[in-house]
């Protein structure tokens, strides 16, 4: 017994040596030292820029160099996991300079607000995961070292000897890195509830009890190496499972950064640039062409048109005069303009249709997930089992606790959910990444169950069926003058109308004509003189042409009947594959949109899309997902405007793409990275394809039990046996989700 | 088997050694970017000399 004791001290020191990184200080010592190298920076900028397109090795070197070659910038690292850059530089460096010098060797690349990025979180939680497993693992392997030496025929004083070593590591092993599941099995029986932390924590601690007493007692069988184990493979599974769902917070967090949003308020000493969270009511705020109004306002001065798509759905811009109310969210067009605010921040519109979005958001059934259905079954069974056990052997051998103990306890080790813990994570792990590659990110941790279930799919137009961008459609109607004039006039406004026809003039290779005295009516149009002739491009009244339902612009020429150019909106690439393989999926595809008949009924048409409904209002689109939700249908909602969020939130479950509003990113369960809408119709085919593989996984590790459990329950488990259930069972059904295509 | 009195605790030495190694690469963050780490063995930008820091 004193080379017991020599060893139990030689291991307090190995014990130490472990425990100061374990400390809670020490596991803040890498944020407090990120705080310091942020301070650092403080000096210069530190801009991040999201890069959507990186995904190789080439990639990584072009963008590094390229942004090193910038005179200023410090440092360039590529992050290809997050799809990012840090860049440090000096102060004057900016991100929307840099964001030109990656668009010019073609990458595509937005500035992030780093404010908004909480990585820091992220990482302490998941370093602090990754840690425990690294303790959990290096015990693990000790003591398997100790414990095939007792399997192979250690015996008495050695045998008694390796069990205390086994026993010094393992008890503060698992005690420490266990503790994800002790507390959040406190927190199940606080609330009443059984999870599936409940029985994995007991067989842990009932694992250890027994070990201990058997150890001292001088047992032959002791599972500490079963206690370990456990911890180890259950803290995998509950690393892959914070894993997939921090890329996808991550990525999320970035979606909001993507908007730094500013406005520029005209006070005394001139006009400031101020947080919008900052504005207050009575502000005087200037909105640019081209810039989102800020906050909900009347207009004091200027004129112009504003982009509604996002709040209404409707793609014809609406002319703005003093006076004119707006809504937070729009997008100015034309003309300056200085709108005196009436609501911001948390009364402004947007955030109205946010609050909305939170009841309908509160209205959709929880659902339950295969896990927890899977854990709500489980537990009471493996309690049960334990508890017969224990008192059938109680009973059958007279009295006999510490065998009736010592199989009860075999019993909950050799069914602990092992294999159970890692079924569902490493699936979702594999497809999330599969889906991550392909563009589509998942928000939700339920979402691609939810997504196996979908049998009818709708789809809003313009913004996600469409690009929202327009293109001219009867350029070829126009005489070679008339376009070469409208090219010029079109030239000097940054109007979408406009730019969309210089853009198609141009590659249809006209010539602009040579105008004099351009001018843009801010709100109306363009006007120039040509030829001595007065020549104006813009709305139909200003022009004195027929007022149409479609969405156009018109040319005029003195002299000249007015001449009506039409526009539609392109196609998002991957749209018609979409509708084709979703169809192919026999699901049935429908077609909801806030604009006009003409409009809807013609991309139905092109996409062969039958059901489809224009003119719907915001509650109208929410209404008809709740009426095919109520038929029995499983509504896999696809939008991207404001218009859509109640019933993206309503819908079992909802995809919008990353040009989407904040507000209907956030309700929706998975964005859509890439311009490409395709991978949708592949989404839903890799959630089925997913949810089989949970399913198998969980019949395979039903399946180690069917076997297993008989032999522990009749006395015959023995360590040996439920080391090798256990790592037998996690390894296939983690080899089995990486079947995953 | 008086020879376990050394090898036990060296076997423990050794694996402790493993572990702290492990807690090293983790406080020196080199599991934030394990795609673009697979990725940049790949190219030959440091392949004559290391980035100077």
């Amino acid at each position: 017994m004193t080379l017991t004791s020599a060893q139990g001290e030689g291991f307090e020191t190995g014990r130490e040596r472990v425990s100061p990184s374990a400390c809670p200080a020490c596991i803040a010592a890498p944020s407090a030292d990120q705080i310091a190298r942020k301070a650092a920076q403080e000096a210069g900028a530190r801009i991040m820029l999201s890069l959507p397109t990186a995904h190789c090795a080439v990639c990584i070197s072009d963008v590094e160099r390229a942004l090193m070659a910038e005179p200023g910038v410090r440092s360039a690292r590529v992050n290809l996991t997050l799809k990012r850059v840090s860049v440090e530089a000096e102060a004057e460096v900016t991100a929307p300079a840099l964001v030109g010098v990656l668009d010019a060797i073609g990458y595509e690349a937005h500035e992030l607000d780093p404010g908004l990025l909480s990585a820091t979180e992220n990482d302490r939680r998941g370093r602090d995961l990754l840690m425990r497993i690294g303790v959990a693992g290096f015990a693990m392997m000790n003591i398997m070292l100790l414990s095939v030496a007792v399997w192979s025929g250690a015996e008495d004083a050695t045998r008694d000897m390796f069990h205390w070593v086994s026993a010094a590591i393992a008890i503060p092993t698992t005690l420490f890195a266990g503790q994800p599941f002790f507390k959040s099995a406190l927190a199940a029986l606080r609330g009443g509830r059984l999870g599936m932390d409940v029985p994995i924590s007991l067989a842990i601690l009932l694992a250890l009890g027994i070990s201990l007493f058997e150890t001292a007692h001088s047992g032959a069988h002791a599972y500490f190496e079963a206690a370990t184990m456990l911890t180890f493979f259950l803290l995998v599974g509950r690393y892959l499972d914070y894993r997939t769902r921090a890329v996808a917070r991550s990525a999320a967090e970035e979606l909001a950064a993507l908007e730094v949003p500013r406005a520029t308020v005209l006070r005394e000493e001139g006009e400031v640039v101020v947080p919008v969270g900052e504005l207050r009511v009575g502000d005087l705020v200037r909105v640019r062409p081209g810039g989102r109004i800020p906050a909900d306002g009347i207009v004091e001065a200027g004129h112009s048109e504003t982009d509604r798509a996002l709040l209404t759905g409707e793609t014809l811009p609406v002319q703005v005069t003093p006076g004119a109310v707006l809504s937070a969210g729009e997008v100015n067009l034309t003309g300056p303009l200085s709108l005196r605010v009436t609501a911001a921040g948390r009364d402004s519109s947007l955030h109205r249709m946010a609050d909305l979005v939170a009841t309908a958001e509160s209205a959709r059934t929880r659902y339950t997930s295969l896990a927890e259905r899977a854990a709500r079954a489980y537990a009471p069974v493996v309690h049960l089992l334990a508890l017969g056990a224990f008192c059938g052997w109680a009973w059958g051998t007279g009295g006999d606790f510490r065998l009736a103990v010592n199989i009860a306890a075999a019993v909950l080790i050799i069914t602990c959910p092992c294999a159970l813990g890692l079924a569902v994570p490493a699936v979702v792990t594999a497809a999330s990444g599969k889906l991550f590659r392909r563009g589509l990110l998942i928000k939700d941790g339920t979402a691609l169950e939810r997504l196996a279930e979908i049998d009818t799919v709708v789809f809003d137009k313009t913004g996600t069926l469409t690009l929202g961008t327009p293109r001219p459609q009867n350029l070829d109607a126009l005489d070679e003058t008339s376009l070469s004039v409208a090219m010029a006039l079109a030239e000097g406004s940054a109007h979408p109308l406009a730019r969309a026809l210089h853009a198609a003039a141009l590659a249809s290779n006209a010539r602009p004509a040579d105008l004099e005295d351009l001018r843009e009516v801010p709100g109306f149009g363009i006007a120039a003189r040509w030829q001595g002739r007065e020549v104006r491009l813009g709305r139909a009244d200003w022009i004195g042409a027929e007022v149409g339902q479609a969405t156009a612009t018109h040319l005029s020429i003195e002299g000249q009947l007015p001449r009506t150019i039409r526009f539609s909106d392109a196609l998002r690439p991957g749209a018609e594959a979409v509708v084709a393989g979703l169809k192919a999926q026999g699901k049935s595809v429908w077609l909801v949109s806030g604009d006009v008949e003409p409009a809807v009924a013609d991309l139905a048409g092109r996409l062969g899309i039958t059901e489809f409904r224009a003119g719907v209002l915001p509650m109208e689109k929410a209404q008809l997902v709740t009426d095919l939700s109520a038929q029995g249908a499983h509504v896999l909602m696809v939008g991207d405007g404001l218009n859509d969020t109640a019933a993206l939130a309503g819908a079992h479950v909802s995809i919008s793409p990353a040009s989407a509003l904040d507000a209907a990113r956030t309700a929706s369960d998975m964005v859509l990275l890439g311009q490409d809408l395709e991978p949708v119709a592949e989404a839903a085919r890799i959630a089925r394809a997913a949810r089989r593989r949970i399913k198998q996984n969980f019949a395979i590790s039903i399946l180690y039990n069917v076997v297993a459990v008989p032999l522990a329950l009749s006395g015959l488990a023995t360590p040996l046996l439920a080391a090798l259930a256990m790592s037998a069972s996690s390894i296939t059904v983690s080899l089995n989700a990486l079947r995953l295509r | 088997m008086d020879v376990l009195i050394y090898f036990i605790p060296i076997s423990l030495f050794l694996g402790g050694i493993g572990l702290l190694a492990f807690l090293w690469t983790l406080r020196s963050r080199q599991y934030d970017d394990p795609k673009g780490d697979a990725e940049r063995i790949l190219s030959d930008t440091y392949d004559d000399r290391p980035k100077s820091d």
